[in-house]
């Protein structure tokens, strides 16, 4: 009874939590109702056993991602006015898209899909998520790991070249220099 | 389940939330005047000691001053975030406390085994500590948003580039830990480590023990990093716009966070509650993971009183370029050690079931 009360609120308050993110008047609002948001999906997760997806939901999103995600809302006077001109241009698009998702997820469960699928119960302190996800990730997965990897790494060079630049008339520092400077070097002794 | 479990288990939960709650603040008021005492002995003064016998008092006499002065609320703040950062700055250290484990106990012999003396033995501890802690940088970013004033803004700005950078070498670090212990859970970690100072983590991770300190120091903004409240360029930093009580609430939160950096090293790094010669084992092991936490404390304090603070610059580059190569390259070396045939034996005494 507990854990159904605390399905229904996690997933109540990340039904409104998404509606704030889109009829917040101030775009920090947003972001801020959009970290709610993750919260409760990954309290969500929390109640499924999947304590591991539900860490890294927050450490990765809320914690890294969406920091960025601010400091870019913060540092960027975003325009409301624009950007509501267009709600009404899209709304009729968008309420297709999420109309087709309904429909899907209504035929899916009434399909029995998730019938079939005995119920897992709950394993509780005897299996250790991280570990499994360990097992089936570096062997069964291998290939689609290191792929990922390369992808990200292909990132991170992309980005180091975008932002790499060199001013010619910048001062900088050379910090290995400077720590190995000796007294000799700055000091000149003075017979008065 | 009937309604009275509910509220029996309801309970239950509270009692335990506050026997953490309550003496983490204690703690927090007394680490302040531990700080004044200590920092004036550094520097041949007195330090507080007019309040009470040998200013003991003087913690209560802050608390009850910062509590009836008034709160102001610039006009041009968002008032709701205003109001509600210093919580969102408190509320992270504070639930990161739930997993800490305080030692181990059987209840004066009432329990059969011994029970680990924390709310919640989570079998991802070290990532939850990571993931909630990390959380805390919300607090600073909405109160130097909210103030709407250029300092606490560029106070925000600094101290969310300096918390997100060295998070990473903080992560590495731990991955060191986890590679050694094989698991994730505190309280395994510290039995991977039983049986005395030989058997730390300290030892064969000793540079990752300062990596991990001294970005724990970068973490929670204190001196010599804390150039987000520089007050010789940005007056306060991020709370230049808070009084009384919210004000208070942010040291509150800094001052938990301290606490919560010098467990977790003394829980990864110098063996928890684990005594550190074996026969010194009749102290309770609560104690001992006590006294690690005040040892590390006194060094946080004493960093505050030597050394100056670094340039922005200084800061990022220490980061970046020496933290984050130094954590990765010893992740190298301790995983070629484990599979290289002669030093797996040596890297092994460390290991829980690997090697002799």
């Amino acid at each position: 009874m507990l854990e159904l009360g605390f399905f229904y609120l996690f997933a109540g308050l990340a039904v409104v939590a998404a509606l704030g993110v889109i009829t917040a008047r101030n775009p920090v609002h947003s972001v801020m109702w959009l970290i709610f948001c993750f919260f409760n999906a990954a309290g969500l997760f929390f109640l499924l056993d999947a304590e591991f997806i539900g860490i890294l939901l927050i450490l990765v999103y809320v914690g890294a991602v969406m920091v960025l995600f601010m400091f870019v809302v913060m540092m960027l006077h975003v325009n409301l006015a624009a950007l509501r001109e267009g709600f009404l241009r899209y709304l009729p698009l968008g309420g297709a898209i999420a109309a087709a998702l309904l429909a899907e997820i209504v035929a899916a469960g009434f399909s029995g899909v998730f019938t079939r699928v005995p119920n897992p119960g709950h394993s509780g302190g005897q299996v250790n998520n991280t570990v499994e996800i360990g097992k089936v990730l570096y062997t069964k997965y291998l290939l689609g790991f290191e792929v990922a990897a390369v992808i990200l790494l292909v990132a991170l060079v992309g980005a180091v070249v975008l932002t790499i630049r060199k001013r010619k008339d910048a001062k900088y520092q050379n910090i290995a220099r400077q720590v190995a400077v000796k007294p000799s070097e700055r000091l000149r002794k003075v017979r008065m | 389940m009937s309604w009275l479990d509910v509220a029996k288990t309801g309970g239950l939960w509270a009692l335990e939330v506050l026997a953490i709650a309550v003496p983490v603040a204690l703690s927090v008021a007394y680490i302040t005047y531990m700080e004044r005492r200590i920092i004036g002995w550094m520097q041949v003064r007195k330090g507080c000691n007019r309040v009470g016998p040998a200013g003991l008092l003087q913690p209560i006499a802050d608390g009850i001053k910062l509590f009836l002065k008034e709160t102001i609320i610039p006009t041009a703040a968002n008032k709701f975030l205003f109001v509600a950062a210093p919580v969102m700055s408190l509320l992270p250290v504070l639930v990161a406390f739930a997993v800490v484990p305080f030692g181990e106990t059987t209840l004066f012999g009432l329990w059969k085994t011994a029970h680990v003396m924390a709310i919640s033995n989570l079998n991802v501890g070290v990532l939850y500590v990571m993931a909630i802690s990390s959380l805390g940088i919300y607090g600073i970013l909405m109160a130097g948003w909210a103030s709407n004033s250029k300092y606490a803004f560029l106070g925000a700005m600094r101290a969310t580039c300096q918390m997100v950078s060295y998070e990473i070498s903080m992560g590495f670090a731990i991955v060191s830990v986890l590679m050694l212990a094989g698991s994730l859970n505190l309280a395994e970690i510290v039995h991977a480590q039983q049986g005395g100072f030989w058997h730390w983590y300290l030892i064969p991770l000793f540079p990752m023990f300062l990596v991990y300190f001294i970005s724990g120091v970068a973490e929670t903004n204190r001196s010599p990093f804390d150039l987000t409240e520089g007050e010789s360029e940005i007056v306060a930093g991020f709370f230049v716009e808070y009084s009384g009580m919210w004000f208070a609430t942010f040291s509150l939160a800094e001052y938990a966070a301290m606490i919560l950096i010098s467990l977790m090293t003394s829980i990864m790094f110098l063996g928890g509650w684990d005594a550190p010669l074996p026969f010194l084992d009749f102290i309770p092991g609560t104690v001992w993971l006590l006294g690690k936490t005040a040892f590390l404390i006194f060094v946080f304090i004493w960093f505050r009183a030597t050394f100056p603070r670094y340039r922005y610059d200084q800061l990022m580059r220490l980061g970046w370029k020496v933290f984050l190569p130094v954590t990765l390259v010893w992740i190298a070396v301790i995983g070629a050690a484990i599979y290289t045939p002669g030093l797996s034996e040596v890297i092994g005494f460390w290991r829980p079931g690997g090697g002799s």
